[in-house]
């Protein structure tokens, strides 16, 4: 087994301007992402979901300045960190991550 | 890996080398050399991928691979050629890799290749599974000369050289250099590119098989229809970019061409049932049967319509007519299998008139179905020309320059399509709207780089009597 960064990418925009039930209906989604990833074969060892990037705070040096460290369209909304037996699996577990408008990435862990 | 083996890899086996050694028979070595570029050409997947399940890691795969064949040249011109050249490389690449893995022990921490055990293979899949590699060592030296590899090593190896998360040219480049055995020099010489920068596409891809533990195999039936269409995007890639460039003097084109031609092969042994894998095949075989009559002395390119039926190469069409009921049949076919059936009404006509245009319509009119595309909406309407008169074919154009095309919810459009202009021109020349088709062929010439493509414009708007005032760019096409 090895282990996979699962980063999410979205259109904050799009989250902020969703319904209550809309909220909702995504909450339970990534539940259910959760019981499918374990019927894939997969394990989640850590997940959680970020503020948004108006919250973000960058450092480089000694400048400290406000908002995320690159400007874009989709930003880094949250991360499932996972146990997969390839990258195959990984990525079928990937493609089942629900996102409302933007996409996953999926990265290798460093092995030591 | 020490500096000099990484210098020897990219050397192809040296024929020359043979003639170094103090072995008296001239005949002996010259047999040698002529087996050992024969099982190159013929055994390097077969070979290869063998090896990968051995070494558990390209890199050293293809080093003990590229040493065997070295090998090879010395033993035999000394013992003969073996009965099985195959056989004896994968059995002297496979001693070389175990014989290093030994040695190396640190290579299991090294993020290997990632190979399925298969306990059916007489223990040789387990050799590289944890927790201990090297349990099955002896097993596997023992069985080494007698075993044959697993039929389908080819198989995982074309398919992790393909794997979708790989970029579209690393998958080609890593399929020319390690399934088809192309050094890195000749890769990037094919593709325009410097040989440092090849090499760290091929370097970089690798090391991503390794850290992203894309894995050593066959995708699972789920799976294939999308993985395998990708490994024949690869194969047809690799034919046309070898095809393309029509001057013929360049070798190196006509090796992706038969690397292409020789993939397909492989794969239509290794998936008898696959009917795009025939397709394929038969497409690239058709095609390529005209590549003779595709320029005239001068290297200039002749149209369809203009060649000499006569050089057309009729054992190839055989093959590949051979190929065509079986890829049709059994559900929608592939847009392959529709290619070739439409190429190989082009190659049964005795001429460019007689052709059955109306059933070449009807091919187009499915293939729109499975592959909406620029390149099938511009043929197509070429065909209708031959059926339906230019004027009617123009409107169709006209028609799909304004709307687009394809299925619902999915619309393409023409403009900026290089084969647009061209094709315009082409039908307003036959309506004698010469004005109009000279700035066409203007327009066409405005998005064309290649040489013989670009040659080609400008003999069609000479014969227009219009004089190019493109200025520079023309020059270099005088005659």
């Amino acid at each position: 087994m090895a282990e996979y960064m699962i980063l999410l990418f979205d259109d904050e925009a799009a989250w902020a301007a969703a319904s209550p039930e809309e909220y909702d209906r995504m909450l339970k989604a990534h539940g259910r992402f959760q019981e499918q990833c374990v019927e894939l074969g997969g394990k989640i060892v850590n997940s959680n979901a970020l503020q948004p990037t108006s919250t973000a705070t960058s450092v480089r040096g000694d400048v400290v300045t406000d908002g995320p460290f690159a400007e874009t369209k989709e930003a880094l909304g949250g991360y499932y960190l996972v146990e997969a037996a390839d990258l195959d699996q990984a990525l079928a577990i990937a493609k089942l991550v629900p996102v409302l408008k933007g996409g996953v990435e999926v990265r290798p862990i460093m092995v030591f | 890996m020490t500096p000099d083996r990484r210098a020897r890899r990219d050397a192809p086996p040296d024929p020359g080398l043979a003639r170094h050694d103090p072995d008296p028979s001239e005949a002996a070595a010259a047999e040698a050399r002529d087996a050992v570029a024969d099982a190159h050409r013929r055994e390097w997947a077969y070979v290869l991928a063998a090896t990968a399940r051995v070494a558990g890691d390209l890199d050293l795969a293809e080093e003990c691979v590229q040493d065997a064949y070295l090998a090879a040249l010395d033993a035999w011109t000394k013992q003969g050629v073996p009965n099985s050249p195959g056989a004896w490389l994968t059995t002297t690449a496979r001693r070389r890799a175990l014989d290093i893995c030994r040695r190396q022990r640190t290579l299991r921490d090294k993020l290997p290749l990632l190979i399925d055990p298969e306990p059916a293979n007489e223990g040789l899949d387990s050799s590289f599974a944890p927790p201990d590699p090297f349990a099955a060592l002896g097993a596997c030296l023992a069985s080494a000369g007698s075993a044959p590899p697993v039929p389908d090593d080819r198989l995982r190896l074309i398919f992790t050289c393909c794997h979708p998360a790989l970029a579209p040219e690393a998958q080609i480049a890593l399929t020319l250099r390690l399934v088809c055995g192309l050094t890195t020099p000749q890769i990037a010489q094919a593709f325009l590119v410097s040989e440092a920068t090849m090499a760290a596409r091929v370097t970089r891809a690798k090391k991503k098989i390794a850290a992203a533990r894309i894995p050593y195999r066959v995708p699972e039936a789920t799976e294939l229809p999308d993985r395998l269409r990708a490994v024949l995007a690869v194969i047809h890639l690799v034919y046309t970019t070898g095809h393309t460039d029509p001057t013929g003097t360049d070798l190196m084109q006509r090796d992706l061409v038969a690397c292409a031609i020789d993939l397909a092969r492989m794969l239509r042994v290794l998936m008898p049932d696959e009917r795009e894998v025939r397709g394929l095949l038969a497409l690239m075989l058709l095609t390529d049967s005209r590549t003779r009559a595709r320029t005239d002395e001068q290297g200039r390119l002749v149209l369809l319509e203009y060649q000499d039926r006569g050089l057309w190469n009729r054992e190839q069409i055989e093959e590949g007519m051979s190929l065509i009921p079986q890829a049709l049949r059994g559900g929608r076919p592939g847009r392959y299998a529709l290619q070739a059936a439409i190429a190989a009404l082009h190659a049964e006509a005795k001429t460019y008139q007689e052709t059955d245009w109306p059933q070449i319509v009807e091919l187009y009119d499915v293939l729109m179905r499975v592959w909406p595309s620029p390149v099938v909406a511009l043929n197509r309407a070429a065909a209708r020309s031959m059926v339906y008169g230019a004027e009617a074919a123009l409107a169709e154009i006209a028609e799909l320059e304004q709307h687009g095309f394809g299925g619902a919810g999915r619309s393409t459009g023409l403009a900026g399509y290089r084969y647009l202009p061209a094709a315009k021109a082409d039908l307003l020349r036959r309506l004698g709207r010469t004005d109009e088709a000279v700035a066409e062929y203007r327009a066409a010439l405005s998005l064309t780089e290649g040489g013989a493509e670009r040659e080609f414009l400008l003999r069609k708007l000479r014969e227009l009597g219009a004089e190019e005032r493109l200025g520079d760019s023309a020059d270099s096409y005088e005659e």
